[in-house]
C-alpha cells in the first residue's frame, strides 16, 4: 500500500498575528512554525493504516527549505520518506497543482490532507487534488478504515455525520475526531535524521490569485459590564441596543 | 456572462446561507453586469422564491445520481451548467458541502478559487475579495486574476436583500456525470437544530461548567434564544462535548451575530475562532479573564448562579 500525505507548515497556534511592509507581508519575526495540526491527524491515520500491511507513507510539502525541521518531525512520527516541492506557494491552487503533478504517475492508493491549514484556511486542497487527479474527494472525515480496495469512512456534513464507502484511489481531508496525533518517540526521531527527503523543483502552475494586503480585525470598543443580579438588563441591551435577539 | 449561485437546500427549503449567496450574487451582477442564475440541485419546494433575493432565473437539476451527496457528481453537474450559461462569477456557500465542491468546480472551470470570503468584492480595478485567514485572527485582500472566479461565502457575512420579484424556473438534465466511486451507507442529521457554522446565535461554554452533566443549562439557554451550542477546546478534549462543537483555532471558526461565552477564559486560540462574531457576551466569575477585553457585554459572576436567572429572563423575553 502506498499513501501520500500532504502537509503544510504553519505558525504555532499561540502566535499573535502581525504584518509588515504596509500590511502586505505576514511578520514571521519570532514566530514558531509547526506542522499543521490537521496534517498530523492525516499522517497518523495514514500510518495506522499502512504500517500493519507493510505499506509506505510519503509526506509531501510545497514550500521553501526552512520547512525542513517540520518535515523531519513528520518523518519522526513514522513517515517513510518525504518530498519537498521547492517553491513558495501563492495560494491553495498552486499547492494542489504542484502536489497533483508529483502524484499523477505514482499510483498512490490514497492521499490524505488536513481539513485546512490553520494559516490560510482555504480547506481547498482536498477537492482541488480530487479534481486534478480525477479521483473522489471526501472532505472532513472523522473515521477511516481501508480493506482490500475499499475505504470505509465517516464524514462531517452540515448538521450531522455520514457513513460511506469509497473505492481506491481517493483523497480525503482529516477532521478533528479522526484520531489522536502520534507523538514521535526517541527511536523515531533518530531514524528521521537519515530518512530520504527529496527536493523537487516546481512545475509551471496557473497563477490565479495574488494576496495584496492583510488586515487585523477591528478592536472592540470596550466591554459594558452588567450586574450578575440583573440578567434582564443584558437581554434588554441585546434586543434594543445591539439588536441581535 | 452571468453570476451563478449553487443553491443549497435543507429539508426541501433553501438555507439562509443560500439566500445570502443569492443576494451576494445580485450585488456582484449589479457591479459587473450579467444575469443572476441560481442552480438548485436539492428538491426545493419552491425554487421561484429565489427571485425575491435577486435571482433572475433558477435552473433545477434532476438526476437519480443526486440522491446522495457526492462532490465529484455535484461539482460536475454544477460546472456543466456554469459553462452552458457563461458563468463568470460562481457563488457557493462556505458550508461543508459548499467547500467540498468548490475546489472541484474551480478546476473544472479553470477558475480562480477563494473560500472563506467575508465581504462583497471590490471591482473598481480588477476583482478583489476579502477572506478570513489565520483562523479568524486576520483578513486578507486577494486579487483574483482569472476570468472565471469561484467564491465560497462564509455564512452570516452579508445581509439578505429582498427584491419582491419571482425568478423564471426551468429544469435541466446534466449530460456528463461521472460514475460515482462513493456509496452512502447512512446519514445522521440532528433535525430541528441549526448547524453551528450557520447559526445566528451561538451559546458556548467552557471548563467553568465543571462537567458535562451541567450542560442542560447551556442547552436551555440556547433553546430559549434559538441558538446553536458550542464549546471550548478543553471541553471537547475531555469529551464533555463532541468535537463538532469545538470553536477556536483548531476547531470551527464561526461568525454569528451573537456569541455568548460562559466559563471560557478567552485564550488566543479560542478568540481566533469567534472574534468575527458581531456581538460577544462573556460570562465569567474571574473579572480578570482575558475574554472580557474582546467582549461587548460582560457579566462577572458564577455560571451556576447567573445562568438560571438568564435562562428565566430569556424565556420571558422571547415569549413576549
Amino acid at each position: 500500500m502506498k499513501v501520500l500525505v500532504c502537509m503544510s507548515v504553519v505558525p504555532d497556534t499561540t502566535t499573535k498575528i502581525t504584518f509588515t511592509d504596509n500590511d502586505t507581508t505576514f511578520n514571521t519575526q519570532g514566530v514558531q512554525f509547526i506542522m499543521n495540526p490537521y496534517d498530523e491527524l492525516a499522517l497518523t491515520k495514514a500510518l495506522d493504516i499502512a504500517e500493519p500491511v507493510g505499506g509506505t507513507v510519503t509526506i509531501i510539502h510545497v514550500g521553501p527549505a526552512d520547512a525542513e525541521p517540520a518535515i523531519r518531525k513528520a518523518l519522526s512520527m513514522g513517515a517513510t520518506d518525504a518530498v519537498r516541492i521547492n517553491a513558495t506557494p501563492t495560494d491553495a491552487q498552486f499547492v494542489a497543482e504542484q502536489i497533483a503533478a508529483y502524484a499523477r504517475d505514482k499510483a498512490f492508493d490514497f492521499i490524505m490532507t488536513g481539513r485546512e491549514s490553520i494559516d490560510y484556511n482555504s480547506g481547498a486542497v482536498c477537492g482541488l487534488l480530487g479534481a486534478l487527479l480525477a479521483i473522489p474527494s471526501i472532505n472532513v472525515i472523522t473515521q477511516l478504515t481501508v480493506t482490500d480496495k475499499t475505504a470505509h469512512l465517516e464524514r462531517d456534513i452540515d448538521g450531522g455525520r455520514e457513513t460511506l464507502t469509497c473505492s481506491l484511489p481517493f483523497v480525503a481531508s482529516a477532521q478533528k475526531d479522526l484520531c489522536e496525533p502520534r507523538i514521535p518517540n526517541m527511536r523515531g526521531i533518530m531514524a528521521a535524521r537519515t530518512k530520504p527527503l527529496q527536493v523537487v523543483e516546481p512545475t509551471g502552475s496557473s497563477n490565479h490569485a495574488v494576496y495584496s494586503r492583510f488586515e487585523l480585525p477591528q478592536p472592540k470598543q470596550g466591554v459594558r459590564m452588567i450586574s450578575a443580579d440583573n440578567p434582564e438588563e443584558l437581554l434588554h441591551l441585546l434586543r434594543n441596543e445591539a439588536k441581535v435577539i | 456572462m452571468s453570476v451563478i449561485i449553487f443553491a443549497e437546500t435543507r429539508d426541501q427549503q433553501y438555507k439562509k446561507s443560500t439566500l445570502e449567496a443569492v443576494s451576494y450574487g445580485k450585488e456582484v451582477a449589479i457591479k459587473t453586469g450579467g444575469k443572476v442564475i441560481a442552480v438548485s440541485m436539492g428538491n426545493a419546494s419552491d425554487p421561484s422564491i429565489l427571485g425575491n433575493y435577486g435571482a433572475d432565473e433558477v435552473i433545477t437539476l434532476h438526476s437519480d445520481a443526486f440522491a446522495a451527496f457526492s462532490p465529484e457528481i455535484y461539482a460536475a453537474a454544477f460546472a456543466e451548467v456554469c459553462k452552458n450559461q457563461g458563468g463568470k462569477t460562481i457563488i457557493i456557500s462556505n458550508t461543508y458541502s459548499g467547500k467540498s465542491i468548490s475546489g472541484r468546480v474551480a478546476v473544472l472551470l479553470q477558475a480562480a478559487l477563494a473560500t472563506n470570503v467575508v465581504d462583497y468584492p471590490d471591482t473598481t480595478s480588477g476583482f478583489r475579495i476579502k477572506r478570513g485567514v489565520f483562523s479568524g485572527k486576520a483578513f486578507a485582500y486577494v486579487e483574483l486574476q482569472s476570468e472565471t472566479k469561484v467564491l465560497a461565502i462564509t455564512p452570516n457575512s452579508v445581509e439578505i436583500k429582498t427584491y419582491g420579484s419571482n425568478a423564471v424556473v426551468s429544469a435541466y438534465q446534466p449530460t456528463s456525470l461521472p460514475a460515482s466511486a462513493t456509496q452512502i451507507e447512512s446519514t445522521q442529521t440532528v433535525s430541528g437544530k441549526v448547524p453551528l457554522t450557520e447559526a445566528e446565535i451561538v451559546v458556548s461554554a467552557g471548563r467553568g461548567m465543571k462537567g458535562p452533566e451541567n450542560w442542560h443549562m447551556v442547552e436551555d439557554l440556547a433553546t430559549s434564544l434559538g441558538a446553536a451550542t458550542a464549546c471550548s477546546k478543553p471541553v471537547s478534549d475531555m469529551h464533555w462535548r463532541p468535537h463538532s462543537e469545538h470553536v477556536g483555532q483548531t476547531g470551527i471558526t464561526i461568525k454569528p451575530n451573537l456569541y455568548i461565552a460562559i466559563g471560557i477564559s478567552g485564550a488566543i486560540q479560542h478568540l481566533a475562532g469567534v472574534s468575527s462574531s458581531k456581538v460577544i457576551v462573556v460570562i465569567n466569575k474571574d473579572a480578570e479573564a482575558p475574554f472580557f477585553k474582546a467582549a461587548d457585554y460582560g457579566i462577572v459572576g458564577d455560571a451556576f448562579e447567573v445562568l438560571p436567572k438568564l435562562i428565566q429572563a430569556a424565556k420571558t423575553a422571547t415569549a413576549s
